[in-house]
């Protein structure tokens, strides 16, 4: 393959590359006065990357001796972490001009953080996966521990790389004796070997499924790897972790996706059900949580993890029968409504934390009066995250539940454990919903909401109501983009 | 497809709400206007629909169909019979009344209560004008959240907590639905409801599992259980009616109730029928045992709201007692008739019930916005005081018990001549109900409230003001019509009990 082919393919990447060090450079440049720009350079980068990702669309092709994949499954999750980097952003451009002085690094960081996931999301070779999570993931350490006067953000950012160090080791473990056994670290030669030469170590599959999933869950945030995520989410700052609740969940996916159905398909039986589990865990523990949480920020976490156990009753379904309901389908919609949705409730949750500097549930009492447009939208992304109608979030939860009902027993197991637990998960939204419109506080002044975050939530919103309205389009897209290089047919 | 007037009527309300978005919150006045404007508008639409369908026809008519989501077949497909359109016109009839109503007693947060209501009247048209089986969930979910924030925002002193318990029991039984909406698509491949119930048919007598079956029968009977309600999922309705504010327990014991009877008559019995008439003894007991409950209850309730809420699960009970006997004769030839006239019988209740709660629930209003207590033990020979008050209570409480002439008698008398024949144990149990209901109305309301000595703290009690009775006029009217020639009611319901009734 020709370099300028090679470029072409990676160019996504590299004009997300260029625009890092355009950001770096300005950075520099406007030091003495600090820029009122930068932000929005930042933000130009992702809407202009949409370019080249649009113009690969239908590309199917393996490149750098088969380290990455350029698929429609890659695009897709490219296009959901371009999307994220760009709503977060429109989310932090007042948050860190009064919080930091430093905001240029912000913005060069989020940018690697998205880069870094936009490689997971095509890597197809354990060594270019796992140098793309470590990038992920060092990214995330220092944006979690952004805010270097809180003490909260730098216990976050610490525990955040403890529990990432370790799990990154196991994953690591997984990976060597992955490579052992089948003498190879392509995603496809690892499949080939262990059905054809190296069939005799067929067993080191199972054991090897279980380390894997556990670096993957960490990323993802799935019970029981979720315990970071709360204290993370809490003390980060907002905006980041807006971004770890989507992008980096989404790159997780993706490479789980990806490395389960291509390398470890033929072993399904070992890890589909315990995978599973996993999800049935995280939506029970997730929501049962949230419900009894204070602040909203760990609220949320909580609920993340429960929605990331939804989006796995999508996968274990698909995987334990592809012929269900409209197959993986389900958690590639999921993704596409999830990023608008949970990105749009933390605009929210940035947006009332400019202005009253609070995280507090209790807080929100009575927002109608002091916000009518910030309460309304919350509410609305909360009515999403719930799944009622026209909002995507209705959408997406029919999506992985179809499916599940087909699959046999356990299939239907985890469906009825998601709309139990979407019963629960309702109760809490509700009570934000409730503090906001229920109440009301006499003498509360109104609250000024920073143009770019009502942007920010306006875009968030009309996505989230017109795949609500007519999902079509997306489904489409989704089903035209479940096609991974190397999967079985 | 011709006009799409069922597109028109679901989404006239909601182009209102939308115009009352963008006024200014300050200008109430415009925003009460276009409110009642539209919803008077939407009334001429529901009375368009009325006239214009074919009763020697009968059938679905005025059908649209579009594709909404190809991939999985979805449609959006409207569609209406003989049990739909009476439905549609007592919601076009009951809404222009509650913003009416409302626009004189609701003083804060004017701008979001209009809203809401309209919202919440597109929710309820599309529901009883859906024919597919997600456009019916996407409808009937859209009712749940606005009548949430009419709760939880102008509701009485515990208003979040019914807010909340109406709310997560109706989406409790709504996921229950949709896990057997989703089996009816796996089963027949289609969210069609028409061809859904024309492919289930060809699976009877029970498809190869009748325990899936009764599983998926149950998760979508459950959901219009509570919402009916029926015993034991009744307990979130006094809650929820009680702390509603009057225009919303209006809607809520007049409409939304009849959502969960409409779901029995069109999907549950047309697509479950045999499973419908292998349960139909234990639906019956369990519609039974609400007629009786509630109306004991009643007895020995002492606030007139909360009374009046029970009330509504004894009345609905008899729209369960019909519809499980018009069930459990399906396939029997010779009780067709009877089956039919259950139904009928089922259908006018709702109907009725929705014109007789809605005026008590306005009346509820109307004397407790003057002496701001409930307590029947508070009140006592208001009928010299408030005479007008004491008419318009007089005709809406005996049509809810029952009284020949007026609109309860026939949709009662039907349910109970049906069943009689079909189900004679249930039936005669029932009709306990009818002279508990009389105890209570008598005794509880009439005697507690109008009769002896007048208490002298009620002495300058205002009677009702001009609009209040412009409010319930057409109410009394079409009570004691439908009370006098029921004709053209029953003729319309009976082109669709009769097709129903026939379907083993």
């Amino acid at each position: 393959m020709p370099a300028s082919e090679v470029l072409t393919l990676l160019s996504p990447e590299l004009v997300v590359l260029v625009g890092i060090a355009l950001v770096l450079a300005l950075d520099l440049a406007w030091r003495d006065q600090p820029g009122r720009l930068l932000p929005f350079v930042a933000l130009a980068v992702p809407v202009v990357a949409v370019g080249p990702v649009a113009a690969l669309w239908g590309r199917r092709e393996s490149l750098l001796s088969g380290m990455m994949a350029v698929d429609p499954f890659a695009l897709y999750f490219k296009l959901i972490l371009l999307g994220a980097a760009a709503l977060v952003m429109l989310g932090s451009v007042r948050y860190f001009q009064t919080r930091a002085g430093r905001q240029g690094e912000f913005y060069l960081l989020l940018l690697l953080a998205t880069l870094a996931a936009m490689l997971a999301t095509s890597a197809t070779d354990l060594i270019s996966i796992y140098l793309a999570f470590e990038f992920v993931s060092l990214s995330c350490y220092v944006l979690v521990s952004y805010l270097r006067g809180s003490r909260l953000s730098s216990e976050a950012g610490l525990k955040y790389f403890l529990f990432g160090a370790v799990t990154s080791a196991v994953m690591l473990y997984g990976m060597s004796l992955l490579y052992g056994a089948a003498g190879t670290t392509s995603l496809e030669g690892i499949a080939k070997a262990l059905r054809g030469p190296a069939a005799s170590l067929r067993w080191l599959a199972v054991p090897t499924a279980v380390l894997l999933l556990a670096g993957f869950s960490f990323k993802i945030a799935i019970a029981p790897f979720h315990q970071w995520a709360p204290d993370a989410y809490q003390g980060a700052p907002t905006p980041v972790t807006a971004f770890l609740s989507v992008g980096s969940k989404m790159a997780g996916i993706a490479v789980l996706v990806r490395v389960m159905v291509v390398a470890m398909g033929d072993f399904q039986p070992a890890w589909a059900r315990m995978l599973g589990a996993f999800a049935i865990v995280s939506m029970v523990l997730g929501n049962l949580v949230a419900a009894q949480q204070t602040d909203i920020k760990r609220m949320l976490a909580y609920s993340s993890i429960a929605h990331a156990g939804y989006i796995m009753v999508g996968f274990v379904t698909f995987v334990l029968d592809p012929a269900a309901f409209t197959g993986l389908n389900g958690v590639l919609l999921y993704a596409g409504v999830y990023l608008f949705t949970n990105i749009g409730a933390f605009l929210g949750v940035i947006a009332f934390e400019e202005a009253t500097g609070s995280t507090t549930i209790a807080d929100y009492e009575g927002l109608i009066r002091r916000s009518p447009f910030l309460a309304a939208l919350l509410a609305y992304f909360l009515l999403s995250l719930t799944g009622m109608p026209f909002t995507g979030g209705m959408f997406a939860k029919f999506f992985v539940f179809a499916p599940a009902i087909q699959a046999g027993s356990f299939g239907f197991l985890l469906a009825a454990v998601g709309v139990a637990t979407s019963i629960v998960a309702a109760f809490y939204y509700l009570n934000v919903v409730r503090l906001m419109f229920f109440r009301t506080v006499e003498g509360a002044n109104r609250l000024i909401i920073p143009g770019a975050v009502r942007v920010g939530l306006a875009i968030a919103a009309a996505a989230t109501l017109l795949i609500g309205l007519y999902p079509q389009p997306l489904i489409s897209l989704a089903s035209r983009s479940v096609v991974m290089l190397g999967a079985l047919p | 497809m011709g006009f799409p007037v069922l597109t028109l009527v679901t989404f006239m309300p909601l182009l209102g709400a939308l115009i009352v978005l963008l006024l200014p919150a300050a200008n109430t006045r415009a925003i009460k206007q276009v409110a009642v404007i539209t919803a008077l508008v939407t009334l001429a639409l529901g009375v368009i629909i009325w006239a214009a369908y074919d009763r020697g026809a009968g059938g679905l008519q005025l059908q649209e169909r579009a594709a909404w989501i190809p991939s999985i077949g979805v449609d959006y497909h409207m569609g209406v019979d003989g049990v739909s359109v009476p439905l549609i016109l007592l919601t076009t009839l009951l809404t222009p009344l509650c913003l009416w109503y409302s626009s004189f007693t609701i003083r804060e947060r004017v701008k979001e209560f209009f809203f809401l209501f309209l919202l919440l009247e597109t929710g309820m048209l599309g529901t009883f004008a859906a024919l597919d089986l997600v456009l019916f969930y996407v409808f009937w979910e859209l009712g749940l959240v606005p009548m949430y924030f009419l709760i939880g925002v102008w509701g009485g002193a515990k208003r979040e907590y019914a807010a909340i318990k109406f709310f997560l029991y109706t989406l409790t039984g709504s996921v229950a639905m949709l896990l057997g909406f989703l089996y009816v698509y796996f089963s027949t491949g289609t969210f069609s409801i028409p061809d859904a119930a024309a492919s289930m048919e060809a699976m009877r007598p029970f498809g190869a599992n009748f325990t899936v079956v009764s599983l998926a029968f149950w998760g979508i009977f459950l959901a219009f259980a509570i919402k009916l309600p029926l015993w034991p999922f009744h307990t979130w309705l006094p809650d929820a009616h009680t702390e509603a504010p009057t225009a919303g327990s209006v809607i809520l014991a007049g409409v939304l109730l009849k959502l969960g009877g409409y779901g029995f008559v069109r999907i549950l019995l047309p697509v479950f029928p045999s499973a419908f008439r292998y349960w139909a003894p234990l639906v019956a007991t369990l519609a039974v045992i609400s007629i009786v409950y509630g109306a004991l209850v009643c007895i020995a309730q002492w606030d007139l709201k909360r009374l009046i809420a029970y009330s509504s699960v004894s009345h609905m009970g008899y729209v369960m007692l019909g519809i499980a006997a018009a069930a459990y004769a399906l396939g029997t030839p010779q009780q067709a008739t009877s089956g039919a006239i259950a139904l009928n019988g089922a259908v006018l209740q709702m109907f009725s019930h929705g014109l007789i709660t809605g005026s008590l629930f306005f009346l509820v209003g109307v004397i407790y916005d003057r002496a701001h207590t409930r307590d029947l033990r508070a009140f006592g020979g208001l009928g010299s005081i408030v005479p007008y008050f004491y008419g318009f209570m007089l005709v809406a409480a005996f049509a809810s018990l029952g009284l020949p002439g007026l609109a309860g008698f026939w949709a009662e008398f039907m349910v109970f001549r049906g069943a009689l024949a079909i189900m004679p144990v249930a039936a005669v149990v029932g009709g306990l109900g009818i002279v508990f209901t009389a105890g209570y109305i008598l005794w509880k309301i009439m005697q507690h409230v109008f009769l002896g000595p007048p208490n002298e703290k009620w002495l300058k009690l205002p009677d009702m003001h001009s609009w209040e009775i412009i409010t319930l006029a057409p109410l009394m009217a079409s009570i004691v019509l439908v009370g006098l020639y029921p004709t053209p009611l029953v003729n319309i319901i009976n082109t669709a009990a009769a097709a129903l009734s026939e379907l083993l």
